[in-house]
């Protein structure tokens, strides 16, 4: 019979290496989370946890009014807020990302812009262009509108149903871009130099080059900035407080996922408030939705790896 | 051929200082209009300030206490940085020089940490806060981005340990040193290059939270700076030139940090999503 080996005495100190660390993310990460989505199975009193219903919560969230009516209103305009959000950031961003990697004039400065305005806080800009560039008064984009002879266009941007959504999408995307650009200029630049050469001398177009080379090349970190704006966009919040108040205004067409949740779960029922309960049960819907996402991403990334190697 | 290179030049050139006006214009339309009285904003909204008036700046830290904020959010940024130091560096030690099968669940365990949210907790996190006594305190503020900060941190510093040359450890061994002496004499001072890269990256997201200050502080005197924007907005809609003063105030210490850093900064953020 074999006796286990007690662990050595030197590698004892291993454990309280790791303890530390282990402890406080598992407490006040890990276990929140898992703690959050048991939570969605429990009827509650405002903030009291009351019984265990099952799947009360849920059957509430997707089949009653007025919770089924928010969720997927939350839903659809969520994926449409990634999807313009995708396409600004990958499209622009890799555009900018391919024209700085030249060699030109400043372009070490403007690198350094580009991050910029990722460093500022989301309530910070959600301010700034709510209130300064897309003021109906004296806004700063109207004026441009006019100049260029297009003044019929003008309306209030946040107050009409349809623009609001992808107005805040469009202020997202100007935030992170700069994220975007510095993931693929770094992922550009890392292409060897050889075959960049080669592809030139073989007289490859700006198109060709792009579409045979940097492409293939960067795939994996545009999978990573995808997953990225995924998950940020499902969870994203601070845009909604700032440039159309927690009720997603006009009318719930900005609301979305993180918006619905801090109603639900956190404010009083006259501001739109469910209780903790139906709270966490929209919580583990978004939890669901990231997971999702999460195991795509990996899935995809896992299946491109083969093919290549 | 030569005309259509320049004129494609001049596109180029174009298309860059449009994207570059773009950016920074909007941020320096904010901090000039924090310089202008109300009155003179409506009258002249796109220029330079006439003079440079700071009775807005004064207004927010004599009246509006934005010298508190101002401070929590100093505190609340360097006790996380030193705790997430303090506790990943001698996790990521464990995780570079030992490879077991533990370990490396542990590793992914904690890496897992980069890509979940840990939004999707708050509600779970308030709870146990009210049951501690801490909501309403910045303790519990620094104890969640202790928990965000680890995984970054194990995950930049245990890379930039396995960089170290095998032959140090070997040569201190053979000196005597102990493992933990190891960690202690040989590899936290090859560390502090690493640990500025960490502190760098983790100091914007921290200073920049409203979800969990939001939903966890209701006292004036726990506030911070994005939270007290953000209430500050509410309370005085139309008084623009106050309002935008408070929003330069909570962006303009970062601005400058990262222009200062920014070397780094980019060093830090893209270590190993590229190579990885």
């Amino acid at each position: 019979m074999a006796i286990r080996s007690p662990i050595p005495r030197h590698k004892l100190f291993m454990m309280y290496f790791l303890f530390p660390a282990l402890i406080i993310y598992t407490v006040f990460f890990f276990i929140p989370i898992i703690d959050s989505i048991r939570l969605s199975f429990y009827n509650s009193d405002g903030l009291i946890v009351k019984e265990f219903i099952g799947f009360g919560n849920f059957i509430k969230l997707f089949t009653q009014f007025p919770f089924k009516e928010r969720l997927v209103n939350a839903f659809y305009n969520n994926i449409k807020f990634f999807l313009i959000v995708t396409f600004i950031q990958n499209f622009i961003g890799f555009v900018i990302a391919y024209m700085i990697t030249r060699r030109m004039w400043a372009a070490d400065a403007v690198r350094k812009f580009s991050f910029l305005p990722t460093t500022l806080s989301v309530i910070v800009v959600g301010f700034l262009f709510s209130k300064l560039i897309f003021n109906p008064v004296f806004g700063i984009f109207d004026k441009i509108l006019e100049t260029m002879g297009l003044g019929a266009l003008i309306r209030p941007w946040l107050g009409d149903p349809v623009f609001a959504l992808p107005v805040l999408a469009i202020v997202i995307s100007w935030q992170f871009m700069g994220e975007t650009i510095l993931f693929y200029t770094a992922a550009i630049d890392n292409i060897p130099r050889e075959v960049i050469e080669a592809a030139k001398i073989d007289g490859a177009g700006h198109l060709c080059m792009i579409r045979h080379i940097i492409i293939p090349y960067i795939m994996p970190v545009i999978g990573i900035v995808t997953i990225m704006i995924f998950i940020g966009d499902f969870t994203q919040f601070d845009i909604v407080y700032a440039m159309s108040t927690t009720q997603g205004n006009p009318a719930f067409a900005t609301d979305l996922f993180g918006s619905l949740f801090y109603r639900a779960a956190f404010t009083v029922p006259a501001r739109g408030g469910w209780g903790i309960g139906m709270g966490a049960a929209v919580s583990t819907v978004m939890s669901i939705i990231v997971f999702i996402g999460l195991a795509g991403w990996m899935f995809f990334f896992n299946a491109k790896k083969k093919v290549d190697y | 051929m030569t005309l259509k290179k320049a004129l494609n030049r001049i596109l180029y050139y174009c298309t860059i200082i449009i994207y570059v006006m773009t950016i920074v214009y909007p941020i320096f339309l904010m901090t000039v209009t924090s310089l202008k009285p109300t009155r003179e904003i409506f009258k002249n909204p796109f220029g330079f300030p006439k003079g440079i008036y700071l009775d807005n700046y004064i207004h927010l830290i004599v009246k509006a206490n934005f010298d508190v904020y101002f401070l929590n959010s100093i505190l609340i940024v360097l006790i996380s940085l030193l705790f997430i130091v303090m506790v990943s560096a001698p996790a990521s030690f464990v995780f570079a020089r030992y490879s077991s099968r533990w370990n490396t669940f542990f590793y992914i365990y904690f890496l897992a940490g980069l890509v979940i949210p840990i939004r999707l907790g708050t509600i779970s996190l308030l709870k146990m806060f009210v049951g501690m006594g801490l909501n309403d305190n910045i303790v519990s503020l620094i104890i969640i981005n202790i928990a965000v900060g680890i995984p970054l941190g194990v995950f930049i510093l245990t890379d930039f340990i396995k960089m170290i040359p095998k032959d140090l450890f070997d040569a201190a061994r053979l000196d005597g040193c102990s493992e933990p002496s190891v960690f202690m004499r040989v590899v936290l001072p090859l560390l502090m290059p690493a640990i500025s890269a960490l502190a760098i990256v983790i100091f914007i997201p921290i200073w920049n939270d409203f979800w969990f200050p939001l939903i966890l502080i209701k006292s004036d005197s726990m506030k911070t700076i994005p939270l007290a924007t953000a209430l500050l907005f509410g309370q005085y809609r139309t008084n623009f030139g106050l309002v935008f003063a408070a929003l330069s105030m909570a962006s303009l210490p970062i601005v400058a940090f990262y222009l200062v850093f920014s070397k780094f900064f980019v060093k830090g953020l893209l270590h190993g999503a590229i190579k990885g």
